[in-house]
């Protein structure tokens, strides 16, 4: 299988190129600890995070415990349950999706689909992965610190987040600030080598409107990251001066616990617009490279081409920089300017526009196709199916009238878990399915995988859909418990049973996934280097997996766009990216070389 | 927000351009038997001209950040003033015009290092190297003295939104900077141990770029201050 | 296969689950029927986008399933089919977006003709202003807000007719228009009645506004909608809509802000003469008699004493079934003749000599250390009691009494009464004690706490505000 490839396709001679200086070590340490390899940074941001996501996901069913059982569960107490919602909402947005998406995928696929030996700058690379695992442990710090975590919910909204009396205030919100402080400074210098391996790395003949969708989302997910982290860093700062400097930016006059604060004049607004000018784009950083991966596996398993590739490119590019311009749409009720709701509905509802698109264009790709029920495609047709269901509930929200009964209630969880945490954590699902045996060289096990989908897509369906409904009965979010409030019918506490029931054997049965991760490292079927019969450069390496430097000893040459399956009067299914037309075997007589297909 | 929608705008602008540029009039689908590089373009790899070394992209990148965090700085700056009333202005100690000043001869002289590189002239090389660094670090005690001025007059931190924001602002000036010396003390260390201006010529020349926007950045905010 | 028949089960059930569920808006009581217009619009929009959109995946993951002898379609681009999808895709939000912004349009314009309300958010409280005979409010800031001076009001001669309702209370006239302008003395709040559609964030330093008009006589909970510290879920008041005569007599009732500072001041001599009927139960210093479980009164604060005299008197207090003690209680209150007895009773006890009591229960007070953390939100870290807060002192007071009241919280034998709000909070807080056994602890927790003895001389002296 080492040599799979090599004669059928075409690489590059190796003098001829610019070679990069890589740093081969050869101790254990030196080859998984202090790797600068992409693939092992990958592969260590891809624990960490799912590490920091288990816990997030602990936290998830200590609330829902709380929530569908109140009163049984001594050790959830008000601000514990508000630490919960704070870290669980923090990390699975920030620590878990960002990191797992851009330092995760980003790292191991931009080198390899880009048909490049490793990132621009790997030294920088593994710094970005220690300041990475820096942050995370200051972020747990957190749990231990007297006062425990931030209680402030994940938007650490000023006054409440810096104000004695709310939970962590003491030295919890602290360590979050420096935690994030350091991510962001980790999360650039990973940035940047995203961006330049994408501008300056790519292999012979990848040209812009070549590149996998894959790439594409991640590297717009990252221009909008480095973009848009500068927004919480400012906002991080100026509120780090306000709680241990004695600043007001963002403390106006007020009373804690009675007695008069010492700030003046500062304006928790202030706070809010620089937060949700992160933290809109923020909801992209995460949705895009998941559509970007979504649309390969959808062409991979369907045996088709994606189906209007560079509206696909200019959709991806439109929702980032439109996702700049929406973010007051978090604050339509926040007692801002009401007249900026005008503004901010119509541009909110103008995204709606590429991203409705996107659907199309994943659903026409299916369109004609020959589709194969595997793993991976399943939790593609998941995906569609939970983002269609959340962007539309997302037409509720950006409306600014829609917007204020829903506000602040369980409409909203239902909206944002469904669109940018089931369809997203979807994603990542079928995306490890799917490269699962490039990483490793073993299939992972269909009948758990397959297990595996069906729980987790039908039990987070059961969870968060209702969800809306509590959002149009008025239930409002974050309470820790609703005693007797008098709109709220007995019936929405069952419906909370029900909800947390759903909740706790979803996440059992993420088990199921981890034990299949381990099982299958070891025992699983082995793969072959390209067991999807994929086109793109990942799947066309010398060696899997893929060695130190990527490629063997020549990099790949690029003849075509990621996408050339059931090309007409080819011979083969599939022709990968590096395969010369000449090399394409017609299948009947009058048949051509590909390309002269016209829409 | 306006001036870092503004930045954003331009920033999109010349991206959504060049981007443009690369897909209009090109179909994907269409495979080519030689994989000819366009016009002009002779690195293999880049697509980009040569003269984009992946140094000088990441830099610009870098830059794109950085812009990023002053221009929200900025953004704050101004929105705070609008909202409240409490806003009192502080007054411009004379010592920021000198400290400007070794500012701009200190982006000076590593122009002039960068020059000397470029011409392999170690000497002057190793002297402007030396002198831009001396004088980047005058402006940061410098700005350091203005603090302790301000702070000496009754103007606290704390004391008004105008002053915190002189504070915040300078600070990150400042660490920025900081950051920036220590590239310029890698290089130097370099020189001093004999390397030649060939070796260093990169590294010089990413510090000079640093530097000629750092002074920019300083000469708006020194603006801004002024103004309001 | 079944992924296809899953997403038909599945789209289907969600239309069906909408139509089916016991769970949608609560009854309109405003004006904002436009809203629930626009609300409908977009679900029928939505919904059928939904349908349609996954009836047809469901359609293409059947119809062209794997089949060994076929091979997928090249079709790269359709321009045309792409370019009327965004057409019809854009006509459809804008279709969803128009009546959004013509209601948002009206919403941020209050008719002339309404009056003003202003709420005053805090740490988990709603209070009240009226602008008065004048119709305007007068001047008020966060700077001076004080135990005196709740509001914050500034000496502004608007301000002398404003009337200020302190209990989380509103009565609102029905059919008149009303443009609430909302602030917050401490985080944000965010005022919402979920009958009323509207809602928005109260933000301390600023007012933001809304307006709305009830259209139905009733009653309606007012819950807090931004998170606002661990007591957020507690943050409770009750909106009253009523006829406009019926309003007016309310309004007429409530103090104005000059009528509050000229109040007199409690004359605890008269106090004395009306304690002598408390002394037989509660002691002559008020130090409490378990055996007849009366409580200890020395070391409380008089507002505190003054509340529940009058929870007791109007029978919001001591009235439930199973409050055996608190029907004891009852008539002692209801016999003093008017609210000016009640406030110098209050006087007079406040200023009794604290004397320190007995533990006689065992809790494990470590365990109730962590409990305590929520309780110190209000009572203050040291049990203190905080005024500002309506929390009255914990430290000091008996262990048996306070173990007894949390056990009434907890099952709704006091505090459940609609007219006794802070009771009400308490109810809600006191689910977090799981069983008796967390009572015990907290309880045992806070008989470590400092005798407060000390803390007593702060008390404010006139203290005579409601």
């Amino acid at each position: 299988m080492a040599e799979h490839g090599q004669e059928s396709a075409s690489y590059a001679a190796a003098g001829d190129l610019e070679e990069m200086e890589l740093v081969h070590p050869r101790t254990f340490i030196g080859k998984y600890i202090w790797s600068q390899d992409a693939k092992v940074i990958a592969i260590q941001y891809g624990l960490t995070a799912m590490a920091i996501g288990l816990v997030a996901l602990v936290l998830s069913i200590l609330m829902r415990l709380q929530l569908g059982f109140p009163g049984v569960f001594s050790l959830i107490d008000p601000s514990s349950y508000l630490q919960y919602v704070s870290m669980h909402g923090m990390i699975m947005v920030v620590y878990l999706l960002t990191a797992l998406f851009l330092g995760g995928f980003g790292n191991y696929l931009i080198p390899l689909m880009c048909g490049t030996r490793d990132m621009a700058f790997p030294y920088l690379n593994m710094l970005s992965f220690w300041f990475y695992l820096v942050s995370v442990l200051i972020l747990v710090a957190g749990f231990f610190v007297p006062g425990g975590a931030t209680g402030a919910g994940w938007t650490l909204y000023p006054p409440q987040a810096i104000s004695p009396g709310t939970p962590g205030a003491d030295g919890g919100v602290l360590l979050m600030f420096v935690s994030l402080i350091v991510f962001i400074a980790g999360f650039t210098m990973g940035g940047l080598n995203y961006i330049v391996t994408v501008l300056q790395a790519r292999a012979q003949g990848m040209t812009l409107m070549r590149l996998p969708l894959t790439i594409w989302g991640i590297f717009m997910a990252t221009v909008m990251a480095l973009l848009a982290f500068p927004a919480l860093l400012v906002a991080v700062l100026m509120m780090m001066c306000d709680m241990l400097l004695g600043t007001s930016f963002f403390m106006p006059e007020m009373l804690t616990l009675g007695e008069q604060s010492a700030h003046e004049g500062g304006s928790p607004l202030l706070f809010q617009h620089l937060f949700w000018f992160f933290g809109h784009p923020e909801v992209y950083i995460v949705a895009l490279p998941a559509f970007g991966i979504v649309s390969d596996i959808l062409a991979t398993h369907a045996r088709k081409n994606i189906f209007g590739y560079r509206m696909m490119v200019w959709a991806i590019i439109i929702i980032g920089v439109l996702s700049f311009v929406v973010w007051a749409h978090h604050m339509f009720v926040s007692g801002m300017n009401p007249y900026f709701g005008f503004l901010f509905a119509t541009t909110t509802l103008i995204i709606a526009v590429p991203t409705a698109i996107k659907v199309y264009n994943w659903v026409l790709t299916l369109w004609k196709g020959n589709i194969h029920l595997t793993v991976p495609m399943l939790f593609a047709i998941g995906f569609i199916f939970t983002f269609v269901n959340g962007g539309l509930s997302g037409l509720f929200l950006g409306n600014v009238t829609v917007d204020v009964p829903l506000a602040d209630t369980y409409f909203v969880v239902g909206h944002f878990h469904m669109v940018m945490a089931v369809a997203p954590v979807l994603v990542v699902f079928g995306a490890i399915y799917h490269w699962y045996p490039k990483i490793t060289g073993r299939m992972l096990d269909d009948t758990l995988g397959k297990i595996h989908f069906w729980v987790t897509f039908l039990g987070a369906y059961a969870i968060f859909y209702p969800m809306h409904f509590l959002g149009f009965a008025g239930v409002p979010r974050r309470y820790y418990a609703y005693g007797e409030t008098g709109y709220i019918a007995d019936s929405v506490q069952a419906l909370n049973a029900f909800i947390s029931v759903a909740a706790i054997i979803v996440a059992l049965t993420q088990l199921i996934f981890f034990f299949n991760l381990v099982w299958s490292y070891y025992r699983g079927r082995e793969s072959g280097p390209n067991p999807w019969q994929a086109t793109t450069l990942e799947w066309q390496t010398a060696h899997t997996p893929p060695r130190h430097g990527n490629f063997g000893e020549r990099l790949p040459v690029v003849y075509r766009w990621a996408y050339d399956y059931g090309v007409p009067g080819a011979k083969q299914d599939y022709l990968p990216q590096n395969m010369p037309p000449e090399e394409v075997e017609a299948a009947s007589d009058d048949a051509e070389a590909d390309g002269e297909v016209r829409p | 927000m306006t001036i870092s929608l503004v930045f954003l705008a331009v920033l999109m602008l010349v991206f959504g351009g060049w981007l443009f540029s690369h897909s209009i009039n090109v179909r994907p689908w269409e495979a080519q038997s030689e994989a000819t590089p366009a016009e002009g373009i002779t690195n293999r790899a880049s697509h980009l001209p040569l003269y984009f070394t992946a140094a000088r992209v990441g830099l610009v990148v870098f830059l794109a950040v950085v812009t990023a965090v002053f221009a929200l700085t900025i953004s704050a700056y101004l929105m705070r003033m609008e909202m409240g009333p409490d806003w009192r202005p502080l007054p411009t100690p004379g010592l920021l015009w000198l400290n400007t000043a070794s500012l701009v001869l200190g982006s000076v002289a590593l122009q002039r290092a960068w020059a000397a590189a470029k011409k392999g002239n170690d000497q002057v090389l190793r002297r402007c190297l030396m002198l831009g660094g001396g004088l980047t670090i005058a402006f940061i005690l410098g700005q350091g003295v203005v603090w302790w001025q301000l702070h000496d007059a009754g103007y606290y931190l704390a004391g008004n939104p105008a002053n915190a924001f002189f504070f915040l602002m300078t600070a990150l000036h400042a660490l920025h900077l900081l950051g920036g010396l220590v590239a310029w003390g890698r290089t130097l260390r370099k020189v001093q141990r004999g390397a030649s201006a060939v070796e260093v010529r990169a590294s010089v020349e990413l510090c000079a770029l640093y530097w000629h926007f750092l002074l920019l950045v300083w000469a708006i905010l020194f603006a801004l201050v002024l103004s309001t | 296969m079944a992924i296809a028949i899953a997403v038909i089960v599945l789209a289907l059930g969600s239309i069906l689950f909408f139509f089916f569920s016991p769970w949608s808006l609560t009854p309109l009581a405003s004006n904002w029927g436009a809203i629930d217009d626009t609300i409908h619009i977009t679900l029928w929009v939505t919904g059928a986008v939904f349908v349609a959109v996954n009836l047809f995946l469901a359609y293409v993951i059947i119809r062209y399933r794997y089949h060994k002898q076929r091979r997928s379609h090249y079709e790269p681009e359709n321009k045309k089919l792409e370019a009327w999808l965004t057409g019809l895709t854009t006509i459809g939000i804008a279709g969803l977006l128009a009546p959004g912004l013509l209601v948002w349009g009206s919403f941020v314009s209050p008719p002339e003709e309404a009056h003003e309300v202003e709420v005053v958010g805090q740490q988990w409280h709603w209070s009240f202003r009226f602008p008065g005979e004048d119709g305007r409010f007068g001047a008020v800031h966060n700077r001076h807000i004080s135990d005196d001076n709740p509001f914050g009001m500034i000496d502004d001669p608007a301000g002398q007719d404003d009337v200020l309702v302190e209990s989380p209370r509103l009565v609102l006239p029905v059919d008149r228009p009303v443009r609430m302008v909302l602030r917050s003395k401490d985080v944000l709040h965010n005022f919402k009645v979920a009958n009323f559609r509207a809602k928005m964030d109260m933000l301390p330093g600023q007012t933001s506004y809304f307006w709305f008009t009830p259209t139905e006589v009733g009653e309606y909970e007012i819950v807090c909608a931004q998170l606002c510290g661990i007591a957020h879920f507690a943050m409770r008041g009750r909106v009253e809509v009523v006829e406009e005569e019926a309003f007016e007599e309310w309004l007429a009732g409530q103090p104005t802000h000059a009528e509050l500072a000229a109040r007199e001041p409690p004359d605890p001599q008269a106090g004395e003469g009306h304690y002598a009927t408390c002394a037989a139960c509660h002691g002559r210093e008020g130090q409490g008699n378990p055996d007849l479980n009366a409580p200890k009164l020395a070391g409380l604060e008089g507002w505190y004493l003054e509340r529940q005299l009058e929870l007791f008197r109007n029978g919001a207090r001591g009235t439930h079934d199973d409050d055996t003690f608190g029907q004891q209680m009852r008539p002692f209150a209801a016999s003093l003749p008017d609210r000016q007895a009640v406030t110098d009773i209050a006087a007079y006890i406040e200023a009794l000599p604290d004397e320190p009591v007995e533990a006689s229960l065992t809790g494990n007070a470590e365990r109730g250390a962590r409990l305590y953390r929520t309780c110190g939100s209000c009572h203050g870290n040291e049990g203190q009691g905080i005024r500002a807060t309506n929390a009255p002192r914990l430290a000091g007071m008996p262990d048996w009494y306070l173990a007894r009241q949390l056990q009434n919280f907890r099952e709704g034998v006091r505090g459940r009464h609609s007219e006794d709000p802070y009771g009400n909070q308490m109810v809600d807080m006191a689910q977090m004690l799981v069983n008796e056994q967390a009572v015990d602890d907290v309880v045992a927790y806070i008989m470590t706490l400092p005798r407060a003895g000390q803390v007593l001389a702060a008390v404010n002296p006139s203290g005579e505000e409601e």
